[in-house]
This record gives C-alpha cells, sequence and structure tokens, in this order.
C-alpha cells in the first residue's frame, strides 16, 4: 500500500465548456499536513468541492486509502472517516455547545434514527462531549447557544464537532479565513495539536500559517497544478513568484 | 418530571372536567380543537423541528379520516372495528406520506412546498372521482363503534377516548422530537451541509420525519371522523392545509404547545365568531397580519423568548452587582 492517505488521478471538472480543474494528481501523504494554495480563480475551491463530492468529476479518479471513492456521496466519504470543515463556521446555531458535539458523537451509538427512545439515552456522551471542549478550551462554555459565540469560537467548537468523530483524515476550507491576528494563532495551535496521528488537507491563503504548520505545497494556477514541494522549494519556484506577482503582465 | 410534562398533565387534568360543565364549555368544541391541535403538532413536527414547509398536510389528514370513514361504514359492527379502522386510517396516511414525501425531498426550499402542494390537489382530485370517498357528498353518518367495549356513540364517552388519544399522539410527538433522532433532525434544520458532513443522510431524515409527521397527521383525522361523523372534501382541501399553517405560526413554530394553542385560537375564533358569517376570515386575517408584524414567534413562541431574556437579564445583574455594601461612599460636597 502506497504512503498517502489521500490521491487523485487525472482530476478533471468541466463546467459547461469551461475547464475548471484539469488532469490534478494530487498526493497527499499519511500524517502531514498539505496545503492547497493558489491564486484567485486558480480551481482550489473546485478541487476541495470534488474531495468532499459537493461536485461530481468530470474526469479521473479520487483515492482514499487505496480505495476508489469517486462516486461516493458526502455522507459516506464522512463514514470512511474523511470530515470537512466549511468555509464560514459550521455550527448548529440553535443547540448547546455541547449538544453541537454531542451530535457529531451520536452516530457512534447507532442511534441515530431511533424515534422512540429518550434524549436521555445520549446522556453517555456528555463526558466525551466535555473533555474534547476542554480540549480546545470551550467547556465553559458548554451550555450556552452556539449562535451566541463570538466568531473564533464558533471556528473552536467547529473543530471540537470535527475531533469528535475522530477522522483520520481532515479536509479544512480556509481555516483561518475572516479571522482576527489572535484568533489565527490560537487555530494554528490547534491545527499542530490535531494533526497528530492525523493527515491534514488544507485550502489556505494566510501563507503564514501555511509556511508554519504545512509540510507540502501544491500550487494551483488556471486549474492545474504548478508547482509541488516544500514551503522553501515552492516560494523560491520561478514560475510560482510569477503567477501571484503577475510575471510579465505586471 | 420534565417541564413540558407537568404542564401537559395539569392541561389534561382540567380537560377531564370539560364533561361536567357543558354550559361553560362544549365537549364537541373542546374535541375539534384537539383533532386540529393533534393535526397542528404534526405539521410542527416538520416545520419547526426538521425545517420543511409542507402543503400536503390536508391530504394525510383527509386520506386518514377518508380510510377510517369508509372501513367504519363496513364494518364499523364488528368489536374489532373502530382500533382497526383506525389503525388503517394512520397506515394510509403514513403511506401517502411516503409517496409525496419521497418525491418532494429531492428538492430544497420553495419547490419542495411545491411539489406537496401538487401532489396533494391529486389526492384531493382522487377524493372526489372514487366512489368509495362519496365524491362531493363526502362520507356521512360514520359510526362510531366501540373500543374494547366502550360504546362510543354518546358524546360524554368519545370525549374521554378522543383525550386519552390526544395525549397519546401528543406525547408521541414530544418523544420524537427529544430523541436521539430528534436531536439529529434539529441538525439538519440548523445546518444541513454540516450534517452531511458528520456522515448523516439527510434525505433519509427528512424523509423519516416526513412519514412520522404524515402518520400523526392522519392520526388526527382519523380521530376527526369519529367525533364528527363525517369527512368531507374539506378535509383534503388546499384551505385545510394553509390553516393548519396559520394555526402553527400564530401558536408558535417550533415549540411544544404552540400549536395546540394556535388551533385553540383559530378553531375557537370560527366558532365563536360564527355568527358574523364569512367575515371570521378576515378577522383571522388581520390577527395574522399582527402576529407576523409585532410577535413573529407566536403566542407560545413570544412568551418562553421573554420568560428567557428575563433570566439572563437576571443572570447579568447578579454577575455585575458588585458586593454587598462595599460601595464607596460619596464624598461630601
Amino acid at each position: 500500500m502506497s504512503d498517502c492517505a489521500l490521491e487523485t488521478e487525472g482530476l478533471t471538472k468541466m463546467f459547461g465548456g469551461f475547464t475548471a480543474v484539469r488532469d490534478v494528481a494530487l498526493q497527499v501523504k499519511r500524517h502531514t499536513i498539505h496545503a492547497l494554495i493558489g491564486p484567485n480563480g486558480a480551481g482550489k475551491t473546485t478541487v476541495f468541492n470534488l474531495l468532499t463530492k459537493v461536485h461530481r468529476p468530470t474526469g479521473g479518479r479520487i483515492l482514499y486509502e487505496g480505495t476508489d471513492i469517486t462516486a461516493d456521496t458526502p455522507a459516506t466519504i464522512a463514514r470512511r472517516g474523511i470530515v470537512r470543515s466549511f468555509q464560514i463556521s459550521a455550527t448548529f446555531p440553535h443547540m448547546s455547545v455541547r449538544d453541537n458535539v454531542r451530535v457529531a458523537l451520536q452516530r457512534r451509538l447507532g442511534t441515530q434514527y431511533q424515534f422512540w427512545r429518550s434524549i436521555r439515552s445520549l446522556s453517555v456522551l456528555n463526558e466525551r462531549a466535555m473533555e474534547l471542549l476542554s480540549e480546545v478550551g470551550l467547556a465553559d462554555y458548554a451550555e450556552a447557544n452556539a449562535a451566541d459565540l463570538s466568531y473564533g469560537r464558533k471556528r473552536t467548537l467547529e473543530i471540537a464537532t470535527t475531533l469528535a468523530l475522530d477522522p483520520p483524515l481532515l479536509l479544512l476550507d480556509e481555516p483561518t479565513q475572516g479571522m482576527a491576528l489572535e484568533d489565527v494563532d490560537r487555530i494554528k495551535q490547534l491545527i499542530r495539536k490535531i494533526a497528530q496521528g492525523r493527515t491534514i488537507l488544507m485550502v489556505e491563503h494566510n501563507m503564514s500559517v501555511v509556511s508554519d504548520l504545512c509540510h507540502t505545497i501544491t500550487v494551483l494556477q488556471r486549474g492545474e497544478i504548478l508547482a509541488q514541494g516544500s514551503y522553501g522549494e515552492v516560494s523560491n519556484d520561478p514560475a510560482v513568484k510569477s503567477a501571484y506577482l503577475g510575471g510579465g503582465h505586471a | 418530571m420534565s417541564t413540558t410534562f407537568k404542564i401537559f398533565l395539569v392541561l389534561c387534568a382540567a380537560l377531564l372536567v370539560v364533561p361536567f360543565v357543558p354550559g361553560l364549555i362544549y365537549p364537541v368544541f373542546v374535541m375539534k380543537v384537539l383533532c386540529y391541535g393533534l393535526f397542528a403538532c404534526a405539521f410542527n413536527l416538520l416545520l419547526g423541528f426538521t425545517g420543511l414547509v409542507s402543503f400536503a398536510h390536508a391530504a394525510f389528514l383527509g386520506s386518514a379520516g377518508y380510510v377510517t370513514g369508509a372501513l367504519m361504514i363496513r364494518f364499523g359492527g364488528h368489536p374489532l372495528g373502530m382500533p382497526a379502522a383506525f389503525l388503517a386510517g394512520v397506515a394510509a396516511a403514513a403511506l401517502v406520506g411516503f409517496a409525496i414525501g419521497g418525491l418532494a425531498i429531492r428538492r430544497k426550499g420553495i419547490y419542495f412546498a411545491m411539489i406537496t402542494l401538487a401532489l396533494s390537489q391529486i389526492v384531493y382530485f382522487l377524493a372526489v372521482q372514487f366512489r368509495w370517498t362519496g365524491g362531493e357528498d363526502g362520507l356521512q353518518g360514520i359510526p362510531r363503534g366501540s373500543l374494547f367495549g366502550l360504546d362510543l356513540s354518546t358524546d360524554t364517552t368519545m370525549y374521554y377516548v378522543t383525550l386519552g388519544l390526544f395525549a397519546v399522539g401528543f406525547l408521541f410527538v414530544d418523544r420524537i422530537v427529544h430523541s436521539p433522532f430528534g436531536q439529529i433532525l434539529q441538525a439538519v434544520r440548523d445546518n444541513e451541509a454540516r450534517a452531511t458532513s458528520l456522515g448523516y443522510d439527510t434525505d433519509r431524515f427528512k424523509l423519516i420525519a416526513f412519514v412520522l409527521s404524515a402518520g400523526v397527521a392522519g392520526y388526527a383525522g382519523a380521530l376527526k371522523a369519529l367525533v364528527f361523523q363525517l369527512v368531507s372534501l374539506n378535509d383534503v382541501s388546499l384551505h385545510t392545509s394553509t390553516e393548519v399553517v396559520l394555526m402553527t405560526l400564530l401558536g408558535g413554530v417550533g415549540t411544544i404547545f404552540g400549536p395546540l394553542v394556535g388551533a385553540a385560537l383559530v378553531v375557537g375564533l370560527q366558532n365563536y365568531l360564527a355568527t358574523i358569517g364569512d367575515l371570521v376570515t378576515v378577522v383571522i386575517g388581520l390577527i395574522f397580519i399582527v402576529c407576523v408584524s409585532f410577535f413573529r414567534r407566536g403566542f407560545v413562541g413570544e412568551f418562553l423568548h421573554l420568560r428567557r431574556r428575563r433570566s439572563e437579564r437576571a443572570v447579568r445583574r447578579k454577575a455585575l452587582r458588585p458586593a454587598p455594601e462595599t460601595s464607596p461612599a460619596a464624598e461630601p460636597a
């Protein structure tokens, strides 16, 4: 078995006549943090949406731990252990912070379709939910409504909810998007912490996050892979420099 | 014991004495409120706790009524006729719900609502065309039969049976909301994409919720057919489907007791203002406009909101209050 957690072969997506992603071969090594970067319109989000099954690829394959998952549904890949985050914070606003985490834990009980059982049967999950909240520093807000949290805390809650599933592979969509500086630092530390024993693929704009956290970086431009390697390699690549600075057109 | 259950017990206790004071409140009126209240609870399960707007609920209420009614007319004399016909009605509504819901959940939002509307019109058309539904005449003189040897033909006996069946239906809905399944439903309502990303097949949850809601609406419809010994085209009409929206919104969508309050209000106005004829519609319309303009959460919803706000403020005040008697004395001028 290869050492890749996630792999794509010839991944292509066309919208009408427009090719948003062309022949992308991505290799995300197990237990690494991998970043997907590129200028606006490079196709990062489309690749992300293909991996998370929001879109169906026009061509190519997606392999997770060697298994072809190209035809899976979004809920199926989650059950396989691939969990995504969202660009805007994704919580359940009218539920308490603890219940947000508990919704994720609940799948393990296998009682999600039991409408005749009391909700008290979920109390066994409270302890684990509180543990996860303490881990990310949200234990004091357990009873608050998720809607009342600050933006940074909502994103933290989202991570706690994701961790509840204990997924081997995390797909993060711009985890620090729209955050204040001190929040960015907190999330950075949190990502480093949760990366232990996990594989992470993230789309990110913030270069300080990318350079500090990521082992491998893939640069996309006009839907194709422009460069791949460590931050040092990629940032010195002349093609990357010209793509970001506009090269001869500037 | 939860607060909901306590309130419910008090309500049921109060309803138990109704037949002893017929001068004050008419038992048949209360039975009507209970049937519509349960109907609205079923609707609220979908709108309030799953986030789906259905315009097909009359189809469930009516199809259960027709099936129960038609079976009672033929087999009402049999000792097990009533429970069998009742359950057949509920099953028919759930089945119609499965058909309509299965088609509609493929779309979201307004398109979902429009599909339920279109399909419920087909049910209406069938009710007009079929012979066993009595067409324009509907089904009249439906016998109430007997339940476990209890003759239901007197209003007082029927009243207590109605109250009992209502309690079972209401607690069933309350249980669905407060169950492991209900918890995921709430998650789907709050953020469907996120629920999917956690590995839940949201369409499946929506379909099950739809069928359960249709089943409870049918339960109310079967009960109503027995109480009034009558099923008419009005029961499957769009008018009834919109009325239940009105009841739920007036009472408070997404609250446990809201639909009951809303149903009592609408049925009460229709009943007590019957003397002014068609103007009732105008009165209800005005109340609705006032409701959506000034208290959008509905009666129960606003009440709960106020109470929560007050308790939050109390907590904050407690937190802000300085330790007693330590405030510095004012400097003498």
